[in-house]
């Protein structure tokens, strides 16, 4: 049984990273109707620019490598460039395309997805580089000493970023008028000009966010395995998650999230030996599929009629 | 054919053209309709008879283009009955609805946006075509003859209409009053038996106004199709219809002959009180 | 002068509805499959003929497949390689465990099994629609490059999943050389895309383009949405198969499963976004347009840097312009190379008097 609870626990853990790159998507499509399927790319891009800055700054400027100095000038630094490349992306790539069909827009950020890719790496090289937060990644003694389960302490740090950052995002939307705005947008355009602020800064604004929030997942995810190609393929994995929590609900990312994460750790544990293993590639996908013939409309989504 | 069309607009406009109207085709029994919270329509019983011209109006919002989805299945109502040609039913289904010979233009205007004029018109004869895939696939013999059987119909058709000169351009490069003329073109051209038309006439000029009810006479009177027509200038609706429905708020609150309509205080009242 | 449709009066609907209405096109067609089947066999190189000829023709093949499916029916799909690996897979399983079978049977039975698979991975679209899409076929994608893994019956116990495919007989002549090669790989997708041409100009593909613009309409008008779905479904994950199956059999000789992943998949989705979406021409355009860029890339920063090229440039600078281009034909012309190549022949039809 504990074995048990050891495998949901780590499937929680990880679900929850998925939660927050989900949310990235979630940002971007309930503001401007796009389906960003960069979002993986634009966290492959943050991590690799925050550790190329990490590697540079101290020749540039004299500073110690491993301060928090550097660490902190690398984070803004990343940010700032995550905060340009949304605004760019949103003027030169998104702006020509309105009003074209939403399969339009999704293929026009696949090829974002190549052009970042190509972008990050020519900047910053293709080597995979290891990147240190400073949390080891053991196991919490107490929960050990107390449960008689293995809990990493980098997993549950990684866990408490997360859940602060879909916390105040939260507060984000409910409470400033930016927030407001942008769930306005969702609902109808026109109802969003009345507030006052331009469509287009809004837009500019979710690229930004969603942009910062790929900068925390890029920098918790390539602690965990590096920082690698690998990374775009998180957006991969939040595919599932937006299909069982509704692509415009914040706490469906985050329910998703948890469910892909914890059940396809599960399969693969309890399923995978029966098969031959390695389940786990396909299986959020084919149980999101499942998922979408009993209620395509999502887990917190509402059943919606074409008006004719 | 044109000597013909000015007659029978004539005819129109000075008397009711009850001449040719049969039984009963369609009946439509206490139909209730919501989305969600919102009820578009609230037990709405009306029924259309064979050949006639029958128009629902009413203020935007009433639930008239909701009517004209239950009666050809695009939206499944929560009560109420449909009898269609004897056949009674919980609610249609739009396969079926086109199969039984029912078609109909939409208040938003729904054509296959990436097709030419032609194709989208030819579309319309798709329930008549019988050949197979694999049968397309040779695109010879049968399935060759059939395109062209089909293409001679479609061309009548277009003659109808007077679109001859676009027919091989697409449509979402057409003005609005042609898209419009061309979505007719694609109900006709399945030869249907009820057809129904969504504001067949908003946002045109005077001119198209004029065309469109010129052609949806001649569609009455040469095919004999019953018309289920919603329309907002009551000028037109008075003058071509036989029978008026009045809605408002999803509520049946008139139902006559346009005279009868007009001289309703219910109707009036809902008409000053929406539009000032 | 010469490209003219002056004084070429139609007298029939036949002769309106034929591919090629205006003469000139026609006899340019002549022309080109004349270049492609005599002209370019005596000329090209085995380097050209086994390196470029063949794959742009599979890759056609395939864009077509996909052309079908996304172009036409409007249903995107990331799964096409997964639909190439079942049809290599299977025709190879035909042919190894059927004696006596058939190449040319091989390869259909090949498309069909692909077929059919596309079925069953097309049926959520009965219910969902755009990028929900998008996911149920990169679903698609993983299982079936892991089932072909997984189970060692597929590749005939190699290890993992490679399979070498047999030598390609047909009435006992045997398609050995680059040159045979291609002129069988030809032929097929020569045919094939005749026949493609004739189901999107028929009720079949009618039916396919309406669902894709107006579904409600397209169902009001008595098309079968369900229909028209899972037939662009099986029809293009037939052809998804048939170019995978050529793709062992024709072109690579040795593939595994792993080769069929999610980036040929892209790179079959760009060659019609390049190409154009929802033209036949145009999946010939986009395959030739994807498969030459990186080797003139190639050549040109070997040119550039002549031999001291830093490491991984050439592969960013593919990303970046792959990327690029995909953004900038969706902007500026969403309907690719097959549209420019439109207006290239319009400008000829009035030169030299263009008003
Ligand atoms: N598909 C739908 N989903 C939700 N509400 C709808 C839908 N279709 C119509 N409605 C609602 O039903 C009511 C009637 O609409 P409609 O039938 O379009 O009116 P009309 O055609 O008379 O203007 C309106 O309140 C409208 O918002
Ligand atoms: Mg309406």
């Amino acid at each position: 049984m504990g074995f048990f609870f050891e495998v949901l626990i780590g499937g929680l853990l990880s679900g929850v990273l998925y939660a927050l790159v989900a949310l990235g998507f979630v940002l971007i499509y309930k503001a401007s109707g796009v389906f960003n399927f960069a979002q993986g790319a634009m966290v492959f891009f943050a991590a690799l620019t925050f550790v190329g800055f990490r590697e540079v700054l101290p020749g540039w400027t004299g500073l110690e490598a491993d301060g928090n100095f550097v660490f902190w000038l690398a984070f803004v630094l990343a940010l700032a460039s995550m905060v340009v490349l949304g605004i760019l992306t949103e003027k030169i790539v998104l702006r020509p395309l309105v009003n074209q069909p939403h399969i339009t827009l999704f293929m026009a950020t696949i090829g974002l997805t190549f052009l970042i890719e190509g972008i990050a790496q020519g900047i910053w090289g293709a080597n995979v580089r290891g990147l240190d937060l400073g949390i080891a990644d053991e196991p919490v003694e107490w929960i050990m000493e107390s449960a008689d389960i293995l809990v990493s302490k980098f997993d549950l740090f990684a866990a408490t970023i997360a859940g602060a950052l879909v916390a105040s995002l939260a507060l984000f939307f409910q409470y400033t008028k930016v927030g407001r705005a942008l769930r306005a947008v969702a609902d109808d355009h026109q109802a969003a000009l009345s507030i006052g602020i331009p469509l287009q800064h809004i837009w500019a604004i979710v690229w930004a966010v969603a942009g910062f929030v790929a900068l925390v997942a890029g920098l918790i995810w390539g602690a965990r395995s590096g920082v690698q190609f690998a990374l775009t393929f998180t957006a991969l994995k939040a595919l599932p998650v937006l299909i069982l929590g509704g692509f415009t609900s914040v706490p469906g990312a985050i329910v998703g999230g948890l469910i892909i994460g914890a059940s396809e750790k599960l399969a693969e544990v309890f399923i995978g030996p029966f098969v031959g293993g390695g389940i786990e590639g396909w299986f959020p996908y084919v149980l999101a599929l499942a998922f979408l013939l009993v209620r395509p409309e999502g887990l917190f989504g509402e059943r919606h009629i074409d008006r004719v | 054919m044109m000597m013909n069309d000015m007659a029978s607009l004539g005819d129109t406009q000075t008397q009711a053209p009850d001449r040719h109207i049969g039984d009963v085709i369609l009946d439509l029994q206490g139909i209730s309709l919501s989305f969600g919270g919102v009820k578009a329509l609230t037990n709405i019983s009306f029924d259309v008879r064979e050949h006639e011209i029958r128009s629902i109006i009413g203020p935007n919002g009433a639930g008239k283009s909701s009517m004209l989805n239950v009666i050809n299945g695009v939206y499944r109502p929560q009560e109420g009955e449909i009898t269609f040609h004897g056949k009674v039913r919980k609610d249609m289904d739009p396969h079926r609805a086109a199969t039984q010979g029912i078609a109909r233009t939409f208040q938003n205007i729904a054509l296959f946006k990436g097709m030419s004029v032609l194709d989208n018109i030819m579309t319309g004869r798709n329930l008549k075509m019988k050949c197979n895939l694999f049968e397309h696939a040779l695109y010879w013999g049968r399935a060759q003859k059939e395109e062209i059987e089909h293409r001679k119909k479609v061309e009548e058709v277009i003659d109808f209409l007077e679109i001859q000169s676009i027919r091989k351009t697409p449509v979402g490069r057409l003005p609005y009053g042609l898209q419009k003329r061309v979505e007719l073109g694609r109900a006709l051209a399945a030869e249907p038996t009820l057809l129904l038309l969504d504001e067949p006439m908003a946002g045109m000029n005077v001119e198209e106004k004029q065309d469109m009810c010129r052609f949806i006479l001649d569609v009455n009177d040469q095919f004999g199709t019953t018309i289920v027509l919603i329309e907002h200038d009551m000028g037109v609706v008075m003058d071509i219809s036989d029978r008026v429905v009045v809605l408002d708020y999803g509520k049946k609150i008139g139902d006559g002959v346009p005279d009868e309509v007009k001289n309703n205080p219910e109707v009036i009242a809902a008409y000053l009180g929406t539009s000032h | 002068m010469l490209y003219r449709e002056a004084g070429q009066f139609k007298a029939s609907y036949q002769e309106d509805q034929q591919i090629f209405p205006i003469r000139q096109d026609k006899l340019g067609f002549i022309a080109i499959l004349g270049f492609f089947f005599v002209v370019l066999p005596l000329i090209a190189s085995e380097y050209w003929l086994q390196a470029i000829l063949i794959p742009v023709l599979i890759f056609s093949l395939a864009a077509i497949g996909l052309n079908i499916l996304t172009g036409y029916a409007g249903q995107l799909s990331l799964g096409s390689a997964a639909f190439m690996a079942v049809g290599a897979f299977g025709a190879y399983n035909f042919i190894l465990r059927i004696d006596g079978m058939p190449f040319i049977v091989a390869l259909l039975l090949g498309g069909l099994c692909a077929a059919a698979v596309g079925v069953a991975f097309g049926l959520p679209s009965l219910r969902i629609k755009g990028f929900y899409l998008a996911v149920a076929t990169l679903a698609a994608q993983f299982f079936i490059v892991w089932a072909l893994v997984k189970f060692p019956w597929f590749s005939n116990n190699s290890s993992s999943g490679v399979i070498t495919a047999q030598h390609v007989e047909i009435l006992g002549f045997a398609f050995d050389t680059p040159v045979l090669k291609y002129l069988l790989t030809l032929a097929i997708v020569a045919v094939l895309a005749l026949v493609a041409k004739n189901l999107v100009r028929s009720t079949t593909g009618r039916g396919w383009m309406a669902v894709r613009d107006m579904d409600v309409a397209a169902e009001v008008i008595g098309i079968r949405p369900m229909r028209a779905k899972l037939t662009a479904f099986a029809v293009s994950s037939f052809y998804c198969g048939v170019a995978g199956a050529l793709y062992a059999y024709t072109y690579l000789g040795t593939v595994e499963p792993e080769g069929f992943n999610l980036d040929l998949s892209f790179k079959i989705l760009f060659m019609i976004i390049i190409g154009g979406v929802g033209s036949i021409m145009g999946s010939f355009l986009g395959a030739a347009f994807i498969v030459l860029l990186p080797i003139f890339l190639n050549v040109a920063m070997h040119a550039l840097f002549a031999g001291s090229m830093p490491a991984g440039l050439g592969s960013n600078l593919e990303l970046i312009i792959f990327g690029g281009l995909i953004i900038f034909f969706l902007i500026v012309e969403p309907h690719g190379l097959a549209r420019l190549w439109q207006i290239g022949k319009e400008k000829m039809r009035l030169w030299p008097f263009p008003h």
